[in-house]
């Protein structure tokens, strides 16, 4: 499927100019109020952040904070331990991407450009992979993990989510390696370039914009994974953001200005992503979805 | 190069760390848990072969409310399928136009689906407070104080308040699909139609929803298997309280396995899932495919 994420198309109705701009104000209207919609309950979470209970429940629980309360940011940060889910779902969610971009990338290129008699059957292993849900692996992945003493460590996150982030991965990027003339992998051969000093320097950089793709879906997926972060990891020094912040609710039970923080730090690495790449996001949720 | 090219040795590098992580992560659970479906099992004690016993008990005599999850779940599936995607669908078909600030209302409208459902579960939680919650504070507000309420609380408003933030958040994953469907269609076609005298209205039902179908298809398909494997949100905002309203069928199988120790009962549960989302996603993809040849 073609997409003109950008296309220009240019179609100016040519009824009556007055009735158009009804409504188009009334288009506009409610794509406006729908934004506020989507919008909004986040920039009250970020308000209500910086302010305590007493300024929440005498009244002022919608507008802007009359003092704004940083203390609440250090508090859940050093107390409320939440700089270590930071960091803990930093290493998770940076090992896995990492460690899922060399899967992916060398066996997409094996099934893609390299000739062996089972690649077109190992594709296809692969696929059926990108049909099971996670609830499936959930409770013999616990036992596995529990019986190699492995639950509360990092490596019971980042294999689980490094396998789910292959199937869709490498769909994708054998499709990229496809497209990709052959011409520049062949005259590095006739320089006498060897086969992983040419994958290194000369196919990865060529599929670059496809890492950056699979690795953004790779980093939404493992960030926000709730279900094996809240069964294999049940230590608070090495809790994921998504479960610690769930703690942490508990903990501060009604306070909601340092739950609040804890809340816009788990969102604002994910924003950051979010704008610096917006457009490679978008195109890679609608790959995986067209893909998958 | 065809010679590097087939050098089992490097072949074999390439392939065989994912081949080994998948078969261990992925298809030998899967082999498992249908064993473990057959086996009356608490983690700790001697396992009891059962047979099908445990599917047997998902809808026979059932007590503790799995029939009641999945009609909660079919009933997430249709709101999606009959309210969430042809919302999607209009603001699709909005934005596609090439209207100004189409750039925007896009990036703004896909925000929530990018945020952890931890966040969104916690941030709506908030806004259904019974004392100082967003809603109710502008219900007040708006005069209509007589409809505030308790209600993530409340078994008769929570099922539906659990939704609307499902809803909520994936409106713009939709929309974003549906609209790059819209994109994927040649201007040339508009050209020759608009020749024709057809109006912005007949474009878009003769045109325009006829060339998404494949799209459409893909994004009911999610809607349907999407609804049935919800877990997230519904856990972290009521975990299916109060008294089983908001139960769907991954969140009482959470309690059963892990709080009931029912492993064989659970992995049933699990099981029944996954042939749930297989049966779904095969019938709608020939209802479309059947749809298409007309």
């Amino acid at each position: 499927m073609v997409i003109h994420m950008e296309a220009d198309l240019k179609r100016e109705p040519s009824v009556g100019k007055k009735k158009i701009k009804v409504s188009s104000v009334v288009m506009y209207l409610l794509l406006g109020i729908f934004a506020v919609i989507q919008i909004y309950p986040l920039i009250w979470l970020f308000l209500f952040s910086f302010k305590d209970n007493n300024e929440i429940f005498s009244g002022n629980a919608m507008g802007l904070p009359l003092v704004w309360r940083a203390s609440n940011y250090s508090d859940v940060l050093t107390n409320g331990n939440v700089a270590v889910y930071l960091l803990n779902s930093v290493i998770v969610t940076g090992i896995t991407i990492v460690l899922s971009t060399i899967l992916i990338t060398t066996s997409a290129y094996a099934i893609a450009r390299m000739h062996w008699k089972l690649s077109h059957a190992f594709l296809n292993f692969i696929l059926l992979g990108m049909m099971v849900p996670l609830h499936a692996t959930l409770l013999p992945l616990f036992i596995v993990l529990k019986n190699l003493g492995l639950l509360n460590s990092y490596l019971s996150l980042i294999l689980p989510y490094t396998a789910f982030a292959l199937p869709m991965g490498i769909f994708i990027m054998v499709g990229f390696f496809r497209d990709v003339p052959k011409e520049m992998e062949e005259s590095a051969c006739l320089d006498g370039c060897g086969i992983y000093r040419m994958f290194y320097s000369i196919v990865l950089p060529l599929v670059r914009p496809a890492i950056a793709t699979v690795a953004i879906f790779t980093f939404l997926s493992s960030w926000n994974e709730l279900m094996f972060a809240n069964t294999f990891v049940s230590n608070d020094n090495l809790k994921t953001l998504t479960v610690g912040i769930m703690s942490l609710s508990g903990q501060q039970g009604t306070h909601w200005g340092p739950i609040g923080a804890g809340l816009v730090i788990a969102t604002v690495p994910t924003l950051i992503i979010y704008f610096l790449f917006s457009d490679q996001l978008q195109k890679s949720v609608i790959a995986g979805a067209i893909k998958g | 190069m065809d010679r590097l090219l087939s050098r089992k040795r490097t072949i074999l590098l390439f392939i065989l760390p994912t081949f080994i992580l998948l078969t261990v992560i992925i298809v030998i659970p899967i082999f498992f848990s249908l064993h473990y479906s057959t086996l009356k099992w608490d983690g700790f004690s001697k396992e009891v072969f059962v047979g099908f016993e445990n599917y047997k008990n998902l809808f026979v005599n059932n007590t503790d409310g799995f029939i009641q999850a999945v009609i909660n779940s079919l009933v997430l599936a249709l709101i999606s399928v009959g309210i969430q995607i042809p919302f999607s669908l209009v603001l699709a078909l909005t934005l596609a136009r090439g209207i100004r600030g189409e750039r925007f209302f896009r990036t703004v409208y896909f925000i929530p689906v990018i945020i952890s459902t931890v966040v969104i579960g916690q941030l709506w939680m908030k806004i259904y407070n019974n004392d100082y919650g967003m809603l109710n504070t502008v219900l007040k507000a708006i005069g209509l104080g007589s409809l505030t309420d308790a209600w993530l609380a409340d078994t008769k408003t929570a099922l539906a308040s659990v939704f609307v933030a499902m809803v909520w958040q994936y409106v713009g994953y939709y929309m974003l699909l549906l609209y790059a469907g819209a994109k994927s269609i040649s201007p040339d076609i508009y050209e020759a139609a608009r020749i024709d005298g057809a109006g912005e209205a007949t474009m878009a039902f003769h045109i325009t929803i006829p060339l998404m179908k494949p799209i459409l298809a893909v994004c009911i398909v999610f809607a349907v298997t999407g609804s049935f494997k919800a877990f997230d949100l519904i856990y972290v905002m009521t975990n299916g309280g109060p008294l089983h309203s908001t139960e769907v069928p991954t969140t009482l199988m959470y309690t059963t396995i892990f709080t009931r120790y029912q492993y064989g009962y659970g992995s049933a549960m699990a099981i029944f899932i996954i042939i749930e989302c297989l049966v779904f996603t095969l019938v709608i993809n020939k209802l479309f495919s059947k749809n298409a040849v007309e």
